[in-house]
């Protein structure tokens, strides 16, 4: 185990596939001489020369449909875009391309490719620079979507995920990027499609995924020394395939369950999420599934209203608080009963 | 640089597209004087007919696909390449085996010319699982890696950036083979095309991106959609070579794309546009009601297989028994292709989740529209927890 952080373990593993597979090579906005806006990519141009690490114009659809194309025949490029925002000009290539070349044609192409991208808002970059629509892409059948919350799931997701024939959006945070953690020495990939159980307990369910996943866990650690609750904690880590049964066993333990995600509460993650639960454990439910989730606004950039339209350490606490009253009305009902 | 900035502004119509073909090609077009017959090897001859049976190859495919799908027999989508006989067969003439073609959805003869069994891209078009596709793709989205024709595609402008991705690959193992890309006219407006063009143009890819430039979007002109219709023009802002050829001579075709071809296995990209005709509707369901009358006595007289065949009789290259020989074997062969389409079994539905991932994953969802997503859970113990 060595400690580092979710910057570190993201460069260290993109190097050390670099220099196990040949057929591995970066493009991107500034990862070259820049260094990558988030300094991922720092010292691979020198080290791996310009044929490995591509400065790409600015031009999303091109240089990712290229990437696309250049996985197709068999290379396995790992595609910087620079904010997840940026990846809406590459949507046709993602979408209508990447997701469907391996069934459209009869699995007679596979598509090896990995698109990094951060999410991420509150640091007052206004409303085009902090969205969270890591769901569009987790809506489409044929991509696979993960979304490390840790430095040691940033490695082995990232391994996983260049080591996979699928394309793979390998979702980034901006504000984990210098968070710190253990990371294993060793190059296990870890397994796309699994949910992580990052906290037992047997009081409610908090799900989250990405820098969500953080405040979960910091709300389960507040809420176990102040009320002396036991909280279960599941990490999503990969939003397609979801890990429906984690879900699903966890909440027929609990009784209940809080959402926790910083994209949009309509249509967002959270409500397949609901769904799911719905769907599976309707009948152990002791309370409704509450969503915490951003206020459904562009996101300004006055800090007091952007403040105001993300979810807050406090909003999730508020939500597990009224979702456990909610479970005791129900016993206190039936007792009476 | 030899981009022809010569070439006339004016392309409305094919007399001024022949004309800057003219200026476009520093080399006068192949044609053989129309009273004087030239004596031609038997090699020659053979070769000369050989396009001429692909041509019409294509044709009669074509036209019985046409009538596969009004019988109800292709379902979705259906673009002919009728019209473009000549540009098809010049244009693959060029390529080597082992070079890669893009196309976009107009593309069965391409499929065909590239070498792919007629069975199998009929077989494609009726949904079988014989298709080059298996089934899959349909009319729009052929696919066989052994022949590598990567891909007809849907989405005008997609094939754009894959191709030059896949250039990209090309060079990155330094092999020789270069990639055709096929687009149509309208294509050239998408950011795509523009993007691609100046990666190609920056990384020294080896490709051809062809504009099948047949004046018409769907029903909308080149001039009401392109700033600059002389679309060859638009490889100068990236500094690519480029030139126009007239599409409904396969021999002008074939000569062009072979300096094309040449151009981008010596590390360049290229940009060719074939001025061509679309016969019919931009699909099969399309009446053309936006044609004139003028325009479609015009386009009898542009028929390029029509056209080319009496070329060759005219010739003497060719004579009449020769083509009625020729139309009772490509006729037999389009026969053979329905048949066969007709004969393959759909594809079985429980292979319906086969080609969602080709790496299996956790948790990948096996769910048919009407099943649930769960089991009937059973009933909690009702003494639990309460």
């Amino acid at each position: 185990m060595t400690t580092m952080t979710y910057r570190q373990a993201l460069h260290d593993t993109l190097r050390a596939e670099m220099l196990r597979d040949e057929n591995v090579l970066l493009l991107g906005e500034e990862i070259g001489v820049f260094e990558g806006s988030y300094k991922i990519t720092a010292g691979l141009l020198a080290e791996f020369g310009e044929k490995r690490v591509r400065d790409t114009p600015i031009a999303e659809e091109g240089f990712t449909g290229a990437a696309i194309g250049a996985a197709m025949l068999g290379l396995r490029p790992v595609v910087e875009i620079m904010t997840i925002n940026f990846s809406l000009l590459a949507l046709d290539q993602i979408v209508n391309h990447a997701a469907k070349i391996y069934g459209m044609f009869g699995g007679q192409a596979k598509v090896p490719l990995v698109i990094r991208t951060p999410g991420g808002g509150g640091q007052q970059l206004g409303a085009t620079h902090s969205q969270n629509i890591e769901l569009y892409y987790a809506f489409v059948p044929g991509l696979k979507v993960v979304a490390p919350s840790t430095p040691a799931d940033a490695k082995s997701l990232l391994i996983a995920a260049i080591r996979d024939d699928d394309p793979v959006l390998f979702l980034e945070n901006l504000a984990l990027y210098n968070t710190k953690g253990d990371v294993p020495e060793d190059d296990t990939p870890a397994e796309i499609g699994r949910a992580a159980v990052t906290r037992t307990g047997r009081d409610i369910t908090l799900i989250g995924y990405s820098r969500m996943a953080h405040v979960a866990a910091q709300v389960a650690d507040q809420l176990a020394a102040s009320d002396g609750l036991d909280i279960e904690v599941i990490d999503l880590r990969s939003l397609r395939p979801l890990d429906r049964p984690t879900i699903i066993e966890s909440v027929k333990k609990t009784h209940a369950a809080v959402i926790v995600e910083d994209d949009w509460l309509t249509y967002g993650i959270g409500a397949e999420i609901a769904a799911t639960i719905s769907d599976g454990a309707f009948d152990y439910l002791d309370a409704p599934v509450r969503r915490v989730a951003m206020a459904e606004v562009p996101l300004p950039y006055s800090k007091p209203l952007e403040t105001a339209a993300l979810p807050s350490v406090d909003d999730v606490i508020n939500a597990v608080h009224q979702t456990l009253d909610a479970v005791g009305r129900r016993h206190q009902k039936v007792g009476h009963d | 640089m030899t981009n022809q900035v010569n070439a006339p502004r004016k392309a409305a119509g094919r007399s001024a597209a022949a004309k800057s073909v003219k200026s476009a090609t520093a080399a006068p077009a192949k044609r053989a004087p129309r009273a004087k017959v030239t004596k031609r090897t038997p090699t020659e001859v053979a070769a000369l007919t050989e396009i001429y049976r692909q041509m019409l190859l294509i044709r009669r495919f074509e036209e019985r696909a046409a009538r596969s799908y009004t019988q109800a027999l292709i379902g979705g989508y259906c673009h002919l390449n009728l019209g473009e006989e000549a540009a098809v067969v010049g244009l693959l003439s060029a390529l080597a085996p082992t070079d890669y073609l893009f196309t976009n959805y107009r593309e069965h003869g391409y499929a065909i010319n590239r070498g792919i069994d007629p069975n199998r891209v009929m077989a494609e078009l009726y949904g079988r699982i014989d298709g080059v596709s298996k089934g899959w793709g349909g009319s729009m989205h052929m696919f066989d890696i052994s022949h590598r024709l990567l891909g007809g595609y849907g989405i005008v402008g997609g094939q754009i950036p894959l191709a030059t991705g896949a250039a990209l690959a090309i060079d990155y193992r330094g092999g020789s083979e270069v990639v055709m890309c096929t687009m149509g006219d309208g294509t050239t407006n998408i950011g795509a095309f523009h993007e691609s063009l100046n990666i190609a143009a920056l990384w020294n890819l080896p490709i051809v991106y062809v504009i099948i430039n047949n004046r018409l979007g769907m029903g909308t002109t080149v001039e009401k959609s392109s700033a600059e219709p002389e679309l060859f023009r638009r490889g100068e802002a990236y500094r690519i070579e480029s030139a126009r050829v007239d599409g409904l001579d396969p021999l002008a075709v074939a000569e062009a794309s072979a300096k094309a071809v040449t151009v981008a296995r010596a590390g360049r990209p290229y940009l060719l546009e074939v001025v061509s005709e679309r016969l019919r509707g931009h699909s099969v369901v399309d009446p053309a009601k936006y044609r004139t009358e003028a325009e479609i006595v015009q386009l009898r007289e542009h028929d390029p297989v029509v056209t080319f065949g009496a070329k060759l009789v005219r010739e003497r290259v060719i004579d009449a028994d020769t083509m009625a020989a020729i139309e009772h074997e490509v006729t037999a062969r389009i026969d053979e292709a329905a048949a066969f389409a007709e004969a393959s079994p759909t594809p079985d539905v429980a292979t319906l989740f086969d080609y969602t991932y080709a790496t299996p994953v956790a948790n990948d969802s096996r769910r048919l529209p009407g099943q649930p997503l769960f089991d009937p859970a059973p009933l909690p113990d009702p003494g639990e927890d309460q």
